[in-house]
């Protein structure tokens, strides 16, 4: 396996709380990984950490073999936001536009993210009076313009109706094996399934960095909630 | 930094300023209508107006893009785009300088309005030119910009950001020498006014109107606004952290 993100011993602090205690871990190239995990597990913290926007106590970061957050990377990196962070007072073609200007990308790949991200029908409207899932989408937009080497995707189908986060699904496996890298939390289990690999984080510590279908060996069972809490549990008998 | 990315970040600003019309109408409006009121009030002194009036003209666009900038860059803050801007090709100083630059703009349309207005309808005269008052009501917006920006960064809620308006602005207005003579203060408070930039914005301003050509004085005094506006860019740029907790 080629790694296109290297984490080692990563610290984080936030306030007096060690969110990360010393996380490591690798990311597959060309593939995409599922970080999965209950919220407060340290998701975010992570994924911001490798964007480059998380001060860390200690450790490392490496991202295409250069430290993460460096300027060099930050055209080869998209990264979406838990929240969608684009501006609510311009229209959804006009945020696209201004993200592609940002990365020197042209018009055509403006309307063709659009058609990708279901939004082609209300690329004229304002991102406030759209409703909060295609408000995400428009925020996916964004990051998916650029066509970036590395995608790091904080929770890019929460709030999606089923068929729209099976299409967005079906997306970001395409840009896998086009050779993108793609990082997407997911606190939905069942996404787990759509994922090259699958890294099961809880307290800031990795509990499982498998494939999916490894995992279901390992665990005996086809459910994934089922397979993460079987996990955690034996995890837990280990620490007694 | 790249020219492209400053350019479309300014476009970006001016089209989030350009649908809001109501904001454009009160920023246009609201500063021709009180220099109105201004002229009216003074009715029977046309020369103390021609002094006001003049000062008025040059301060508005501090005023009003302080405002407009702080709440902006609050937004841009509180929102989660500054941080997701800053994981981007985009320069620190290509944001700065798009606001910079898109207010200006706005700054100067609006001085423009107010100047026209003042000079052709309400009788306000002047020894300089008018044009010497656009351009120091321009730099003076540019210095309503930096500080509103750097001042963001101390703001967690646009209600903050909008009562720094009075705690910064008004202490500068009393202390400019407009309302009373700066000679006739306490001493104490006649060193406060020394160190605030608006004092030298209005004094520039109150040296075109009494003299024909610019003076040292009107020139040292540009220089000093726009080295304090330098110097809160620069302030404000350190408060732009790529990474936080």
């Amino acid at each position: 396996m080629r790694s296109a993100i290297t984490v080692s011993d990563l610290v984080v602090e936030r306030g007096r709380r060690r969110v990360l205690p010393g996380l490591s871990c690798s990311i597959a190239a060309g593939a995409v990984t599922g970080l999965l995990g209950p919220s407060g597990s340290g998701k975010t913290t992570l994924m911001r950490a490798i964007v480059g926007v998380q001060k860390v106590r200690s450790g490392s970061v490496s991202v295409l073999g250069e430290p993460a957050g460096s300027a060099g990377l930050r055209h080869r990196v998209g990264y979406l936001t838990q929240s969608p962070s684009v501006y609510s007072d311009l229209s959804v073609r006009a945020n696209l536009r201004y993200f592609a200007t940002l990365y020197g990308v042209g018009r055509g790949e403006v309307e063709q993210t659009l058609d990708d991200v279901g939004l082609g029908g209300a690329a004229g409207q304002l991102v406030r009076n759209l409703s909060g899932g295609q408000r995400a989408r428009a925020s996916l937009a964004c990051a998916l313009v650029a066509r970036p080497e590395v995608l790091v995707l904080d929770e890019p189908t929460v709030g999606q109706d089923p068929v729209l986060r099976y299409d967005l699904w079906r997306h970001f496996n395409r840009l896998a094996a086009e050779g993108t890298t793609l990082l997407v939390s997911s606190h939905v289990m069942d996404e787990a399934a759509r994922c090259d690999r699958i890294l099961l984080i809880r307290e800031g510590a990795i509990v499982a960095d498998d494939t999916p279908d490894g995992l279901r060996e390992s665990t005996g069972t086809r459910d994934m909630d089922e397979a993460f809490l079987r996990l955690i549990r034996e995890q837990e008998k280990g620490r007694v | 930094m790249s020219i492209r990315i400053t350019a479309a970040t300014t476009a970006r600003i001016l089209r989030q300023l350009a649908g809001d019309r109501r904001t454009i109408a009160l920023i246009l409006l609201v500063p021709t209508l009180l220099l109105t009121l201004l002229r009216y009030v003074m009715d029977s002194a046309p020369m103390i107006f021609d002094r006001v009036g003049l000062v008025m003209l040059g301060v508005f666009p501090f005023i009003s893009m302080f405002l407009v900038t702080s709440v902006a860059m609050l937004r841009e803050r509180t929102s989660g785009t500054l941080e997701r801007m800053l994981t981007t090709p985009l320069h620190k100083l290509d944001l700065l300088l798009g606001y910079g630059i898109a207010f200006a703009l706005a700054a100067a349309v609006q001085a423009g309005l107010a100047a026209t207005t003042s000079y052709w309808l309400l009788g306000l005269d002047t020894a300089g030119s008018p044009w010497l008052i656009g351009g120091l009501a321009v730099a003076n917006a540019v210095l309503g910009v930096a500080v509103g920006l750097l001042l963001s960064a101390f703001a967690t809620s646009e209600f903050q950001a909008v009562q720094f308006m009075p705690a910064v602005v008004l202490p500068q207005m009393l202390l400019c020498g407009l309302i009373w003579p700066r000679e006739e203060m306490a001493g104490w408070l006649q060193g406060a006014s020394e160190v605030m930039p608006l004092t030298y914005a209005v004094e520039a301003l109150t040296e075109v109107g009494a003299h024909t050509s610019p003076t040292n004085t009107m020139w040292l005094d540009l220089a000093v606004v726009l080295g304090v506006a330098l110097l809160a860019l620069i302030l404000g740029a350190a408060t732009l952290r790529r990474r936080t907790p």
